[in-house]
C-alpha cells in the first residue's frame, strides 16, 4: 500500500436476521484483514458458546454485555485495507431502538451498505435505514440483497426488490443506490464473484467499494473555517504572530481571500495559510490549517472565517430535523445549550412541530415531546445569533448537538433546514 | 460526472494519512480549545509519540500547550526512559511522572503474584490524574487494538474514580466532540481513534519520527514464557525451567517489562518494519501482551477501573 492510498468511511445497518454481521464478517476475512490471533479468540469463545463454526459476529461485538447477549448494541469501529484503499467501517445495529446508533454511524459515512434478506425482499426496516441514510445525507448508498442462495439465485427477485427500493431512496432523495445480490454466508458477490449468478454483470461489494468516488469537489462549496484555536507564540522569533487555527468544514481558502469573521462581521483578507508546517497558497476540506490575516482582528474560538463573496447570514431561529438520543425526552420549552461547530450557545427549545414516522415519512402534529431514537421537527431559539448554513449545503455547518446544560449530556442531535 | 468534476477531484484529493492527521490535529486542537489543564499520557511508545509529534505540528510556531504524564511501572526498558527524558528536553516540556515502584514502597500498592505490573498503573493514574486537577487526558489508544477499544468514544467522559461504562457513552456525531464534564470528572480523548498499526508506522516513516531503539531489530538475551520472548530483568524472569538465550529481535509495543514480548525480526529501518508488519499474521496485542490474554474481556474490565 503507498501512502497515497484514500480513505473510504462507511456504514452497515441491518439485523442479525438479515446476516448483516456475517457479511461484514466475510468482508473483513476474505480481505485477509482478520488475523490470525484474532480468529483463535474468535473460534475459542465461539466453541465456547456451543457454536460449531467461528462466529464471525464475535469479531465486532467486542463488549461482554453483547457477547453475553448475543446483540450488537453499540456502533463498532473496524477498520481495514486493499492496496487500493484504507476503509473505516461503522458497524450499527439495525433495530429500532438502535436507530440513534445508526444516526451516529451514519453522520460520518460516505457510503452506507443496507442489507435487506432476499426472501423477505423491502421491509420496514430497510425503509426506516433507507430514511436515516436520506436524512444524514449519505451520498452512496449500497443495498446488498443477501442470502441469494435461499431463493435459488433468482434474478427475477433480485431485479423487483432492487427496483421497490430504488425507487423509495430516490423519493428520499438519495442521489445514488447501488443494487448488489449476495451470498455473505458462502461469500458470493462480497470479494469474489458470484458462480451462480452469470446475469449479474455488476461489481462485488468490495469492489464498489474500492472503487465508489470518495468526496465530491470541494471547489464547489463554499468555503468555511470555524476557527478552534488562536496561535500566539509571543515568542522572540515571532513577537506578533497571530495564526487562526481550525478544520476546513467545507469548500476551498485561498490567499488574496477578501473574508469575514461571523457572527462579528469584520472583514480582512487571507495573507497566508499554514497546513501543518507547510505554506500553501490555498487550502481544502477537511484540511486542518491555520490561517493568518492582513489586519489584527478580535477574533477568538468559535468564530467563522469565511469568503466575504459567500458568507451566510446568521441566525438566533433554526428550523431543524432532529434525532433525539437521550433516555430523557425532549420536551418543548426546554433549556439546553447548542454546539455548533467550534461554539456552544444557550438555547430554548421553542416548538416541536412534528413527529416523523420512518417507516412511512408521515408527520405527526404536535406530539408534545421526543424520547430516545425519535425522529422530529424543531424550532430552537439560541441566545446569541449563529452562521449556520442549511444541512443540505454543509454537513459540518449545518449539524449541531443539544447538550443538557446541568450535567452535560448529548441529548439531541441536529441538521438545520433552509 | 462530467470530466471537469474528475479533474477538480483529482486536485483536491488528499491520501488517507492525510486525512488521518487532519482528523487527529483536529481533535488535539479541540482539547486545546475546551479544556483547563490539558495532559498528554507519553509512554515513549510509538503512538504517544506520534501523538506528541501532532500536538507540535498542531500548534506551531507556538509550543503545545499541554504537559506531558508518565505512568512509570519502574520495570520500563532502559532505552525508554533515556528517549522520553531526551525527548522532553528536546522540546521543553513539562514532564509528571507517576511511580508504581513508590506505591508499591509506601505500601499502597502489592506486587502481583506474576510479577505484571500493567494492572497496577491505574491507581498512581487516575491519583495523579485527581491530584494535578487535570480535565482531559489525552492517549494513544486505537480502536483497532482491541475488540473493546473498538467502542470507545474519541472524547471518553469518566466520573471521579476514572471508571469507563460502556453502557452510559454519548453518542458521538460528525465531529462535534462533546467535552461537557462536572467538577472531579475528566475526559479521556484518543486522537488516533482511527489509526492502525500500519498507519501509524507509515506516518512515522513520512514523518521521519524518531522512536526508542527498541522498536528495531537488536540482539539481546530472552527466554520464552506463553509464547512469548521476554527480557531477563528486576522484575523477576526468568524462572530456574526458563532458559536465556541471544536472538535477533525487536517490539511491537512498549509497556511494562514484565508482560510485553518481543518478536523475532530482522527489520531494522522503518521500511522494513512496515513491511514485515504488512506481511504478520498476528496483532500487536496478540503477539507481544500477556495482560490482554487474561481473558476475554480482560481489556474492557482493566478500562471500566481506569485504566488507559
Amino acid at each position: 500500500m503507498t501512502s497515497t492510498t484514500s480513505l473510504l468511511r462507511f456504514a452497515t445497518a441491518g439485523s442479525v436476521d438479515d446476516g448483516k454481521s456475517t457479511l461484514v464478517g466475510r468482508l473483513l476475512h476474505d480481505s485477509k484483514s482478520v488475523l490470525a490471533d484474532q480468529l483463535e479468540a474468535v473460534s475459542l469463545a465461539s466453541r465456547s458458546r456451543g457454536r460449531e463454526g467461528p462466529d464471525l459476529a464475535l469479531l465486532t461485538d467486542g463488549l461482554r454485555a453483547e457477547r453475553e447477549q448475543g446483540i450488537t448494541i453499540d456502533v463498532a469501529y473496524r477498520y481495514f485495507a486493499t492496496p487500493r484503499r484504507r476503509f473505516i467501517l461503522a458497524d450499527t445495529p439495525g433495530h429500532v431502538q438502535y436507530t440513534r446508533n445508526m444516526v451516529t454511524g451514519a453522520s460520518t459515512a460516505e457510503l452506507a451498505i443496507i442489507l435487506v434478506d432476499a426472501r423477505a425482499g423491502v421491509v420496514e426496516q430497510t425503509r426506516r435505514h433507507a430514511a436515516v441514510a436520506a436524512l444524514l445525507r449519505v451520498p452512496h448508498v449500497v443495498l446488498a440483497v443477501n442470502k441469494m442462495d435461499l431463493v435459488g439465485h433468482a434474478e427475477a427477485v433480485f431485479a423487483r426488490t432492487a427496483e421497490e427500493f430504488t425507487a423509495y431512496a430516490t423519493r428520499l432523495g438519495v442521489p445514488e443506490v447501488t443494487a448488489i445480490p449476495v451470498s455473505a454466508l458462502h461469500g458470493d458477490n462480497v470479494v469474489e464473484p458470484s458462480r451462480h449468478m452469470d446475469w449479474y454483470g455488476g461489481p462485488t461489494v468490495l469492489e464498489h467499494l474500492e472503487t465508489v468516488p470518495v468526496a465530491s469537489d470541494p471547489s464547489a462549496d463554499p468555503a468555511r473555517l470555524p476557527v478552534q484555536y488562536v496561535i500566539r507564540p509571543q515568542t522572540p522569533e515571532h513577537p506578533d504572530y497571530r495564526g487562526y487555527a481550525g478544520r476546513i468544514a467545507s469548500g476551498v481558502l485561498r490567499v488574496g481571500d477578501p473574508v469575514t469573521v461571523l457572527p462579528s462581521g469584520l472583514t480582512s483578507t487571507i495573507t497566508g495559510i499554514d497546513v501543518l508546517g507547510r505554506s500553501v497558497a490555498e487550502a481544502w476540506a477537511p484540511q486542518s490549517v491555520t490561517v493568518l490575516l492582513a489586519d489584527a482582528l478580535d477574533i477568538s474560538r468559535g468564530d467563522l472565517i469565511t469568503p466575504t463573496a459567500t458568507a451566510p447570514a446568521t441566525t438566533r431561529e433554526i428550523t431543524a430535523t432532529v434525532c433525539h438520543l437521550h433516555e430523557r425526552p425532549l420536551t418543548p420549552g426546554a433549556r439546553v445549550l447548542l454546539k455548533h461547530t467550534t461554539r456552544t450557545v444557550k438555547a430554548v427549545v421553542r416548538d416541536i412541530p412534528s413527529r416523523l414516522t420512518l417507516e412511512d415519512l408521515s408527520h405527526h402534529a404536535s406530539p408534545g415531546m421526543l424520547t430516545t431514537n425519535d425522529i422530529g421537527r424543531v424550532l430552537v431559539r439560541t441566545a446569541e445569533p449563529l452562521p449556520v448554513d442549511a444541512y443540505a449545503d454543509g454537513r459540518h455547518t449545518g449539524s449541531f448537538l443539544l447538550l443538557d446544560p446541568s450535567d452535560g449530556s448529548t441529548l439531541t442531535a441536529g441538521m438545520a433546514e433552509r | 460526472m462530467t470530466t471537469a468534476t474528475s479533474a477538480a477531484r483529482d486536485t483536491y484529493a488528499l491520501s488517507h494519512l492525510d486525512v488521518l492527521e487532519s482528523e487527529a490535529v483536529h481533535i488535539v486542537r479541540e482539547v486545546a480549545g475546551e479544556f483547563e489543564r490539558p495532559v498528554i499520557l507519553f509512554s515513549g511508545g510509538k503512538d504517544s509519540a506520534v501523538m506528541l509529534h501532532l500536538a507540535l505540528k498542531a500548534f506551531a510556531p507556538a509550543p503545545p500547550p499541554f504537559a506531558l504524564l508518565h505512568v512509570d511501572t519502574g520495570h520500563n526498558f532502559p532505552e525508554v526512559l533515556e528517549y522520553r527524558d531526551r525527548t522532553v528536553a528536546r522540546h521543553g516540556l513539562r514532564l509528571y511522572v507517576a511511580s508504581v515502584q513508590e506505591y508499591i514502597d509506601g505500601g499502597l500498592l502489592r506486587e502481583r503474584a506474576d510479577g505484571t505490573r500493567n494492572p497496577l498503573q491505574t491507581v498512581p493514574l487516575t491519583d495523579t490524574i485527581r491530584l494535578e486537577r487535570f480535565d482531559a487526558v489525552l492517549g494513544g489508544g486505537r480502536r483497532d487494538e482491541e475488540k473493546a477499544r473498538a467502542k470507545e468514544r474519541v472524547f471518553s467522559l469518566r466520573d471521579e474514580f476514572s471508571a469507563w461504562d460502556p453502557r452510559r457513552q454519548r453518542p458521538e456525531l460528525w465531529q462535534l466532540y462533546n467535552g461537557r464534564h462536572a467538577p472531579g470528572e475528566h475526559v479521556r480523548v484518543f486522537p488516533l481513534s482511527n489509526w492502525t498499526e500500519l498507519d501509524v508506522w507509515q506516518y512515522i516513516a513520512r514523518e521521519g519520527i524518531e522512536l526508542p531503539a527498541i522498536y528495531y531489530a537488536h540482539e539481546r538475551e530472552v527466554f520464552r514464557r506463553s509464547g512469548m520472548w521476554l527480557a531477563p530483568g528486576e522484575w523477576g524472569g526468568p524462572r530456574e525451567e526458563e532458559a536465556v538465550e541471544r536472538r535477533l529481535v525487536r517490539y511491537r509495543t512498549v509497556g511494562d517489562m514484565s508482560c510485553t514480548g518481543a518478536v523475532d525480526s530482522g527489520a531494522t529501518t522503518v521500511a522494513e518494519v512496515i513491511a514485515e508488519i504488512a506481511a504478520s499474521r498476528l496483532t500487536e496485542r496478540g503477539a507481544t501482551r500477556a495482560d490482554d490474554k487474561l481473558s476475554e474481556a480482560a481489556m474492557e474490565d482493566r478500562k471500566r477501573e481506569g485504566y488507559f
